[in-house]
Parts: structure tokens; C-alpha cells; sequence
């Protein structure tokens, strides 16, 4: 296992000249973008710049047209798999809005999940016990109320419950690769504080995560190795932390001006 | 071809009257003629008639089906009973085969002193008061040529007693099972229900098959509710998929009674369902709720009925269909609110999951209101798998084929959970499951 993984590096994400539209309309002209084992990405950007449609794209969600590129995921083609098989190899997305399912309950539908992950790893699947034991530990991660488990999936959630849920999730399944889609707006500093420490202790370097977010508030928690700024649907600016605070501070029109200036 | 058709009918109520012998004389009799001779003047109803405008019978009407005559319980054993039970411990299980009630086959445990389950010949031969007063009478044969060709023929079947004040607490669990090696037959499953003044009891009506042969099979419930009882009635289809299944449940309620039914529809390839609840004493309530399951090139078609009599009565209606394949759905829901019937509040829901291009339902609420003082509401929705859902679902781990079921089981989760016998639950979700899988594998093919 070590022996490969030095071959290729220790590049977890990959991505190459990766344009994509949804209903014909050009969304991503050629992202690329390279994440390594153990690193943490921030990438901002103001609204409809196309930051969920990356998260989506790589998620696998169908609507989206990918129409050049390439991605490579821990050295396969990650868009030749589909979205359950992705998930399965360690990709996970926290969506920016996550969906109502009523009739069906949080647990249920995460066990199924997890099973079919360690299935696809050899490992035992877990009977029902066992799983409950094992996310009422997870739960405690996020501070999530134990009611929610088995209440149907975000049906009827507060917002910021919801955002919650998406980190247990996550927390549940131990991704390689974590894409957070905005899991910080429309949570108070309390809430923001306990997601941010959930996703701290799920840091490793063992995975990755690239989080999707507007504002710096969340990256004084879960502090990035690197900033990206994404703008029209292409990565325009790469930094440090740094990068963060001048975006705070100055928001996006500078990088615009730049960007225009060079082009 | 259509007096013809009627005319195979009619020649079979010769033979059967003939292997009548003395019982020609009885009473009953007469209201066999009657029906018969209803049948003759009505024929089977064709897509002018109103109630059957999305529903062509000519391609049942176009067989000859054989009537089974006498009782050929040979051929079922118990161990085939065992596998219908539906996983409900403990009920008391009535076995019918080919219309004819089957003592050896049934399963009566301990009952309450006064409650009578058993067939319905005997009770028609020792002259059962409440079966003279009650049997025809509530489901109408005079303008339904279906009922009427159940009452032609009706010879066996099920009655239940429940006296006044007596709580039957296991479910009673009737099984009818159609049995026909070599011949298609037409059979007429016939209960009837009579539970007395503050009884209750739980009821459960199965339809099954021995064999994969076509079959017509032409049902006839009635239910009667005295004054504050309460009734549950769980009708489950399961026939084979070569089958015809008509029927006709007719419940008929006093004051402050309570009915609620729970009609699931897996089985059959061509299914007419009828269920009408006549609300005739103030105060008493109806809920009939269905799910219905159509695959391949089935054909599932439900009628209700809720005749709001008198005033002061809810009514609560929630039907969800589930259609892949080829299939075909008809929903009509009437509600009638009579002059008198004021403080009506009636409730219908009709929501449809279409899971193939192929596949189609028709839905249309029928309101007749005659009052003025009421509450109605009627919705219907047809729409198909959530996609975002579905991407969800997908998005941690679960493959699509899982993903599916887990949102369609959800679909169907709020009718199924209404079922009060929680064993029958687990079962129907598996028989919703194993449904699903061979619609699969057929659509494959
Ligand atoms: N189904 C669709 N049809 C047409 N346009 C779409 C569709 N989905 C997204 N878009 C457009 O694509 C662009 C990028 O959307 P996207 O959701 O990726 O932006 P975002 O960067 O995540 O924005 P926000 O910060 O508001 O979340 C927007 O202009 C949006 O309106
Ligand atoms: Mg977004």
C-alpha cells in the first residue's frame, strides 16, 4: 500500500481542465485544482461562480454535463464512476442544501450506506445494534440531538441541524475525501464553533478536505493549508491562509480587476 | 361476442342450479334467480358505462371460465396455509378454496362465547336469521353485473359473527385460494361480516393462488357495523399474475361505528377493486386507505365509494399507487354527501408514483354534495422518483437499486404503517420488495 502510494505521490484529487454545464449552460471552463493526502482547501468565491457545481460535479451528481477534463481520484477516473460508487471509495459531499426525504429514517438510510461502503471494503456489515452504538458516538461529534437520528432524513430540520446532520454523516462514513459545500452559512457562532471542532477532529492524514465557504469566519476553526479563489468558473487566485482574510477584508472586486487586467 | 359471452353465464347457472338438487327449494334460491336474471338483463358492463370508462372488461369477459361446483379442497395442504399467513401470529385463520369454505384446512383458536366463524353454506341451510337479513341485501346486485353473478352462484364462503359488546382481540384471517390445475375457472369468494353493537374485531381478507393457470375470480364482501363498533379490514391481493380479480366490498355503518380498511394491491393481471362505505348513523367514521403495486402489463382499477348519509360523519381516504412496467392505474374516488348529511368532513388523498414511461394512471375525485354545511377536500399528485433524493442517498455509500426502494417503501410507508396488525407490516414490505425485484427482472428481459 505505502509502496503505491509513493509512486503516485501522495495526490488524493486531481483535477485537469474540468469544464461542465448544466442545461446547456456553461458553468466550470477549466478548473484545475490538486489536493494531497492530508490537506485542507478552502476554495470562496462569490455567489454563482459555480463553487456547488465543482462540489457537485465531483459527487457525481448526473444533471451536470461534464464536456472536457479530467479527474482523478487516489489514481482512478473518478468521473467514470457513479455517485454511490464514489461514495464507496471514500468521496463524500455535505451538501450546500441538503434534501427532505420523508418516510425515511436517518438511521435506516445511513446504515445502508455504511454497510455498503464496508461491504465494498471486506468489511462485516453492522446489524442494527451494533450500528446504533456506533453513531451514538458520532452523534456526540456534532452535539447532534439524538431524536434526530431516527427521525426521517432533514425532514422538518432547523437549518442549522441540518448542516449538522451532514457532519455526523460524514463522521459515520470516515471519507478520504471530504467536500463541505458551505456547511458554515446560516449557522450561529455556537453551532459554527461545534461543526468546526467535529470537522477538526475528522482531520487526518489520512483524508482530505476541500471546504466550500463565503466567509473566513469558519477557516479561524478548521485553519486551510491553502485558499483557492473560484470566479466564473475558473480558479483565478491561489494562496495561503492570507488569502482568507484580504477577501474578507476586500472582497472579491480586486481579484476581478486582476483577473480583467491580465486577460 | 357480447351476448355470447353472457350467454356462457347463463348456461353455467343451468348446470349449477341443476347440481343444486333440493337446495333448490330453499329461500336463498329465489334471490339467486333474481340475480341471475338481473345478470341477463345487464350483461357486462362496457366503457360507456360511466363506472368502467378507463376499464375495457371484454378481455375478461372473452374467456370461459369453468364454476367450480363442488368443494376440491384436495391438492392444498396446511403447509401451503402456513406460507399465507402474512407472518401474523395467532390469528384465527378461515381457508376457502375455490369459493368453498375448507374446515380442515382452518385454524379456529379460542374464541368469546357467541362469536361464530365458519362457512356460509351451513348458515344458509340451518336458515341464520342475521344471514337472511343481511346477505344480498347490503351489496346490491339489481345494478352491478358482477355482484349480481356472485349472488347467481353463491353457494359458500365465509360468515363472522361478533356479538354485541365482544372483543375478538386475534385477527381473523381469511384465505381464499384459487386452485386450478386444468381448467380456467371462475370463482366467487363471498363473506359476510356482522359485528354487533360495540364489538370489535380485526379482519383480514388474502387472495392467493396455487397456480399460474388464468383464473376469474369475482368477490363480494359485506360488512355491517352496529352501533359504536369497531371494524378493521385489510384486504390483501395477492393472485397470480394471469389473474382476474373483481371486487366488491360493501360496508354498511351505524352510529358512532368505526371502519377503517386497508386495501393492498400486489397481485392479478387485470383488478377491479369496488369498495363503498355507506355512513348511516350520525357520529360513525370511514377510513379506507389503499396501496396498490401494478408491474409488467398489470392492470389495477380502484372505485370508492363513501356515502355520507347522515350528519356528523368524518371520512379519511388515502390511496397511493406505485406503477412500473406497462402498467395501467384507475383511481375513482366518490364522495357523496346527502341533503341531511350536514358537518360532513370528508378528507381524499390519491397520490401516484410513476417509475416507467410505459406506465400510466388515470385519477379523478367524483364529489356529489348535497348538503351545505361541509368540509371536503380532494387532492391527487402523479409524479415520479425524487432525483435529488435519489442522489443523496446515492451520495453515501447506497447503490441505486437500494436507493429506489428505500424511497419507494417510503412512498408507501404512510399507508402500510396505518395497518393495525403490526406483524402483517414487515411482510408487506418484503412482498413490496420481492414485487419490485421481479419487475426488474422483467423489465430486463
Ligand atoms: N439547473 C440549472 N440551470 C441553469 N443554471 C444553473 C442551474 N444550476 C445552477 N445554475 C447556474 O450556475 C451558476 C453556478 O451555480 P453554483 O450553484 O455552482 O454557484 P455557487 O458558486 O455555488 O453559488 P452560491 O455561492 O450562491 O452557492 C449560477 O449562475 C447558477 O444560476
Ligand atoms: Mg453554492
Amino acid at each position: 500500500m505505502g509502496v503505491r502510494k509513493e509512486e503516485k505521490g501522495n495526490g488524493m484529487l486531481e483535477i485537469i481542465d474540468l469544464h461542465a454545464e448544466v442545461d446547456g449552460k456553461k458553468i466550470l471552463k477549466g478548473i484545475n485544482l490538486k489536493v494531497n493526502l492530508g490537506e485542507v482547501h478552502a476554495i470562496m468565491g462569490p455567489n454563482g461562480s459555480g463553487k456547488s457545481t465543482l462540489a457537485q460535479v465531483l459527487a457525481g451528481r448526473e444533471s451536470y454535463n461534464v464536456t472536457n477534463g479530467q479527474v482523478l481520484y487516489d489514481g482512478q477516473d473518478l468521473l467514470d464512476m457513479s455517485p454511490d460508487e464514489r461514495a464507496r471509495a471514500g468521496v463524500f459531499m455535505a451538501f450546500q442544501y441538503p434534501v427532505e426525504i420523508p418516510g425515511v429514517s436517518n438511521t435506516y438510510f445511513l446504515k445502508a450506506g455504511l454497510n455498503a461502503i464496508r461491504k465494498h471494503h471486506g468489511l462485516e456489515e453492522l446489524d442494527a445494534m451494533e450500528f446504533l452504538k456506533f453513531v451514538k458516538e458520532k452523534a456526540k461529534f456534532v452535539n447532534m440531538d439524538e431524536t434526530l437520528l431516527s427521525r426521517p432524513v432533514n425532514h422538518g430540520f432547523s437549518g442549522g441541524e441540518k448542516k449538522r446532520n451532514e457532519i455526523y454523516q460524514m463522521a459515520v462514513l470516515e471519507p478520504k475525501l471530504a467536500i463541505l459545500d458551505e456547511t458554515d452559512s446560516g449557522l450561529d457562532i455556537d453551532a459554527l464553533r461545534i461543526v468546526a471542532e467535529g470537522i477538526n477532529k475528522l482531520r487526518s492524514k489520512n483524508n482530505s478536505i476541500i471546504v466550500v465557504t463565503h466567509y473566513q469566519r469558519i477557516l479561524n476553526y478548521v485553519v486551510p493549508d491553502y485558499v483557492h479563489v473560484l470566479l466564473g468558473g475558473r480558479i483565478v487566485r491561489s494562496g495561503g491562509k492570507d488569502l482568507a482574510l484580504q477577501l474578507e477584508d476586500k472582497g472579491y472586486d480586486w481579484v476581478k480587476e486582476e483577473v480583467e487586467a491580465v486577460s | 361476442m357480447q351476448s355470447t359471452n353472457k350467454d356462457w353465464y347463463l348456461a353455467s347457472f343451468e348446470a349449477f342450479e341443476k347440481s343444486l338438487n333440493g337446495e333448490m327449494k330453499s329461500s336463498f334460491h329465489g334471490i339467486r334467480k333474481e340475480a341471475i336474471g338481473r345478470f341477463a338483463e345487464l350483461g357486462f358492463p362496457t366503457t360507456k358505462n360511466e363506472e368502467w370508462k378507463y376499464t375495457d372488461v371484454s378481455p375478461l369477459t372473452r374467456l370461459r371460465f369453468q364454476p367450480v361446483l363442488q368443494y376440491a379442497g384436495e391438492g392444498v395442504s396446511k403447509k401451503d396455509i402456513e406460507r399465507f399467513r402474512l407472518g401474523i401470529q395467532d390469528s384465527h385463520v378461515l381457508v376457502c378454496v375455490n369459493g368453498h369454505f375448507s374446515r380442515e384446512l382452518s385454524a379456529i383458536g379460542k374464541i368469546p362465547a357467541g362469536v361464530r366463524l365458519g362457512g356460509l353454506a351451513e348458515e344458509i341451510r340451518s336458515g341464520n336469521q342475521l344471514v337472511e337479513q343481511y346477505l344480498a341485501r347490503k351489496a346490491k346486485y339489481e345494478n352491478d353485473s358482477f355482484t349480481a353473478l356472485s349472488t347467481a352462484f353463491l353457494m359458500d364462503g365465509i360468515f363472522v359473527r361478533v356479538p354485541d359488546g365482544v372483543v375478538v382481540d386475534r385477527p381473523i384471517h381469511v384465505i381464499f385460494i384459487s386452485q386450478n390445475q386444468d381448467t380456467e375457472v371462475v370463482v366467487h369468494p363471498r363473506t359476510l361480516v356482522v359485528a354487533g353493537k360495540s364489538s370489535q374485531a380485526a379482519f383480514v381478507e388474502s387472495h392467493v393462488s396455487l397456480s399460474s393457470r388464468p383464473y376469474f375470480t369475482n368477490v363480494v364482501t359485506e360488512i355491517v357495523l352496529g352501533e359504536n363498533a369497531v371494524v378493521e379490514y385489510d384486504k390483501v391481493q395477492m393472485d397470480s399474475t394471469s389473474a382476474f380479480h373483481i371486487s366488491t366490498t360493501h360496508v354498511y355503518q351505524e352510529r358512532n361505528s368505526n371502519f377503517a380498511s386497508n386495501a393492498i394491491t400486489f397481485g392479478g393481471l387485470f383488478v377491479r377493486n369496488n369498495i363503498t362505505a355507506v355512513l348511516d348513523g350520525e357520529g360513525s367514521e370511514a377510513t379506507l386507505n389503499g396501496l396498490y403495486l401494478a408491474t409488467g402489463e398489470q392492470l389495477v382499477d380502484n372505485h370508492t365509494t363513501i356515502d355520507h348519509a347522515k350528519p356528523h360523519c368524518p371520512s379519511h381516504e388515502l390511496y397511493k399507487g406505485i406503477l412500473a412496467g406497462k402498467s395501467r392505474g384507475v383511481f375513482n374516488g366518490k364522495i357523496f354527501v346527502r341533503k341531511e348529511a350536514q358537518k360532513t368532513d370528508a378528507k381524499q388523498t390519491n397520490k401516484n408514483l410513476v417509475l416507467s414511461d410505459e406506465a400510466s394512471i388515470d385519477t379523478k375525485p367524483q364529489l356529489e354534495i348535497f348538503a351545505d354545511d361541509v368540509k371536503c377536500t380532494h387532492g391527487a399528485t402523479i409524479g415520479q422518483l425524487d432525483d435529488e433524493a435519489l442522489f443523496y442517498l446515492r451520495s453515501r455509500g447506497v447503490g441505486l437499486e437500494k436507493a429506489r426502494d428505500i424511497l419507494i417503501y417510503a412512498f408507501a410507508s404512510d399507508v402500510v404503517d396505518k395497518i393495525k396488525v403490526a406483524e402483517m407490516r414487515e411482510t408487506l414490505q418484503a412482498m413490496l420488495h420481492d414485487r419490485l425485484e421481479q419487475s426488474r427482472a422483467f423489465n430486463k428481459n
